[in-house]
């Protein structure tokens, strides 16, 4: 993985002198709440519901084992025992005390880690697939492109106080894991006309208030100009996405009221200026770049089945939550963190310590972050996962649930987030009792479930196959639900199924729409299909046929 | 009392002046409003003497582009904490239109804000006058960088990395 040089030292250290500096003049009064919060933000700091929140970059999902062990460390010291990560691959502490977030951030600088960008309107951490280079369906490993983009983003003087925020997800696989086409700018690895490789350029996706699924602003980019290109994006939405309204201030707003063509064409104007001026990607520093991210020294292994002969539990675990590596004898390995008892994404002081040992034992001292808020060991030896699966087990790590439904999405909700309308973490909670059958829930098949507790969609809910939407009816917390969204290569939108429903009707509403699926499904056919080829009104009429939902 | 700003990395007393301000001093360096120069323009040019104008946030720093060679000086404001324009117009001036005058910061105007705004382009800053000395030396708040920039207002050189070349390198 990439390591930081006197630059980017330099650069973490200076950043924690100003944020000490900033936080001393608020607190002394020398600065008003408005002004700390545009800066405090920039920083990842939120005032929330209980305390303040602090939101830490893991860049594009990618953690040493020391540097997880540190996160442990300051959840046990600065927080209550427990850090929970999200679904742009970052972690947030939700009970840090302000006065103390200059220590935190001290100690972060130590292990190569900041807060830098993971709030406020400016470009935000860069995402990527969490099977960056160990997949077999990927053209080219992206993250040399993520970490160019980091660099590039971090502090650019011209883009930190943008409009609104702004997100990049850089995907170089047939599959796309990162959800890019409902981010700011997606950008793609493809093959160009001669053969080359370069990038396809998505601009205007987003979920909030408005979901939108991305478009085409260029088909493809020569990989010389990715930064270029993305400077004149940023500039045209910089000067021209409108700051009146919070709520229509993001460039998916831009990029629909203009239109693509008009949209297009101003980038591609502005691109003349930028490629003029600015830089050019130079083959030397990417492969530079690239150097941080060698395959590790893989054994040479056969492929094994190491599923044959071991308990049903473990087979169940080995299917579910482990997944293909391009190398034989090798397999990644997901560390849930979607136990039925405990908020989705959330992981404890202990718990973080120990995946980091299990990550130097089994898998060359990495850990990823997932966006779908679980963690993964990349390059663990098929031979291996029994004991690894062990050692999970018995930290509550193996659920074996992943890509099922109860792999929930979730956001913090009302429990911490100021913005919310309503719970999402007990939501979570009903529909892991009520869907406590893993025989049931396996037969269901893939099945993304997202839940967000407020239209802001933290929880991703508009590109769940089924999502669920906190809302707040005369201060009471109903829920709505869509079906039919996807957040791949094959991006959705859900459809809203009818009127909200009460929290104690959600899991039983589910189990409706299921039942639907269940009873219509043909061979293989996966619930987000089943919805395609049926249409939302079968299942409308099921949930709301005999339904006290209001 | 003139007023004090921050220009090349040192504090100095401004020798401009607004229109408001310029009564009875035929003879300074005046700053306009885009208003008053659009509405006036022939007069201004044939006043003679140095001539600086203020494009607001909204501005398209194109209405300026026909007019450049007038000005000495081109102000642009910050409408608050969160205004974020005139960092592009600022590379824009800079970099595409070559604008090599003095380039100046006006409206909200922060010791938080001047280092992006050096790096941007601008070389001077009208803040307030009791957060100038903080504003000096908020220019070093940051020794490196990572992307090139014009680094106009700063008085000293950032360590660099080469994310790339420069394309006119």
């Amino acid at each position: 993985m990439y390591r930081y040089d006197a630059v980017d030292k330099t650069l973490v250290t200076e950043r924690v002198a100003q944020f000490r500096d900033q936080t001393r003049r608020f607190l002394a009064g020398e600065l008003s709440e408005d002004e700390f919060r545009h800066l405090r933000l920039r920083n990842g700091l939120y005032i929330q519901r209980h305390a303040p929140m602090l939101r830490v970059a893991v860049p594009y999902g990618l953690l040493s084992s020391r540097q997880l062990r540190t996160l442990g460390g300051i959840a046990r010291r600065y927080d209550r025992g427990y850090g929970h990560f999200t679904t742009r691959q970052n972690i947030q502490f939700n009970w840090p005390k302000l006065e103390k977030v200059p220590d935190i951030l001290a100690e972060l600088a130590e292990v190569e880690m900041h807060a830098i960008q993971t709030s406020g309107n400016c470009i935000r951490n860069t995402t990527s697939d969490h099977l960056a280079g160990v997949t077999p369906d990927e053209l080219q490993d992206p993250r040399p492109w993520c970490e160019l983009i980091r660099q590039w983003s971090t502090f650019h003087p011209e883009f930190t106080y943008l409009p609104r925020k702004f997100k990049i997800a850089v995907t170089g696989a047939a599959q796309d894991r990162a959800a890019s086409l409902v981010h700011d700018v997606g950008v793609h690895i493809v093959r160009g006309p001669d053969g080359t490789l370069g990038f396809e350029i998505l601009a205007g996706g987003g979920l909030g208030r408005t979901p939108i699924i991305g478009q085409v602003v260029r088909e493809f980019l020569p990989r010389e100009h990715l930064l270029s290109y993305l400077e004149a994006i940023l500039r045209v939405y910089n000067l021209e996405g409108r700051r009146d309204n919070l709520t229509k201030a993001r460039i998916k707003i831009l990029v629909r009221s203009l239109g693509i063509e008009e949209f297009r064409r101003r980038v591609e104007a502005e691109w003349e200026n930028t490629r003029a001026a600015g830089l050019r990607v130079t083959d030397e520093e990417i492969e530079r770049l690239r150097g941080f991210f060698d395959p590790p020294a893989y054994r040479t292994l056969p492929d094994t089945d190491p599923a044959a002969g071991k308990s049903t539990a473990f087979r169940a675990w080995y299917r579910y939550n482990t997944t293909a590596h391009k190398v034989p004898g090798y397999r990644a390995v997901f560390v849930s963190l979607k136990k039925p008892d405990v908020a989705p994404g959330d992981i404890t002081d202990t718990q973080m310590e120990l995946v980091a040992d299990l990550a130097d034992r089994y898998s060359f001292g990495e850990v990823r972050v997932t966006h779908t808020q679980n963690l993964l060991l990349a390059d663990v030896e098929q031979d291996k996962a029994y004991e690894l699966w062990r050692a999970l087990d018995e930290a509550g790590l193996a659920t074996p649930n992943i890509g099922t439904l109860t792999d929930m999405i979730c956001c913090p909700g009302l429990d911490f987030c100021s913005l919310a309308n309503a719970g999402s973490i007990d939501v979570a909670k009903l529909i892991n009792e009520r869907f406590d059958d893993y025989d049931y829930v396996y037969d269901l098949g893939e099945l993304e479930l997202k839940m967000s507790g407020c239209m802001n969609a933290c929880g991703h809910h508009h590109v769940g196959h089924i999502g669920i939407l906190g809302v707040d009816k005369g201060g009471q917390e109903w829920y709505q639900i869509t079906i039919g969204g996807a957040a791949g290569a094959d991006a959705s939108l859900g459809q809203v199924i009818g009127p909200s429903v009460a929290k104690n009707e959600v899991a039983e509403t589910l189990a409706r729409l299921l039942d639907v699926y269940i009873e219509n499904r043909q061979p293989e056919e996966r619930f987000l299909d089943a919805v395609r080829r049926l249409g939302v009104k079968p299942f409308k009429d099921r949930v709301y046929a005999t339904s006290a939902a209001a | 009392m003139p007023r004090r700003l921050l220009r090349d990395g040192r504090i100095v007393l401004d020798e401009w002046s607004y229109l408001a301000e310029a009564e009875g001093n035929a003879a300074a360096p005046l700053i306009l409003t885009l208003a008053e120069w659009q509405t006036e323009r022939d007069t201004w040019i044939a006043r003679g003497g140095r001539l600086g104008v203020v494009l607001a946030a909204a501005h398209s720093v194109g209405v300026l582009v026909p007019d450049l060679e007038h000005f000495a000086l081109i102000g642009a404001e910050f409408s608050g904490p969160s205004e974020g324009r005139g960092y592009s117009q600022s590379r824009q001036l800079r970099e595409h239109w070559k604008f090599t005058g003095e380039l100046r910061a006006t409206g909200f105007v922060r010791r938080d804000q001047v280092f992006f705004m050096a790096r941007s382009g601008f070389n001077s800053f009208e803040l307030p006058d009791t957060e100038i000395e903080a504003a000096a030396a908020a220019l070093s708040t940051f020794s490196a960088a990572y992307q090139p920039s014009n680094d106009a207002g700063l008085p000293f050189k950032l360590r660099r990395r080469s994310l790339g070349t420069p394309a006119s390198a």
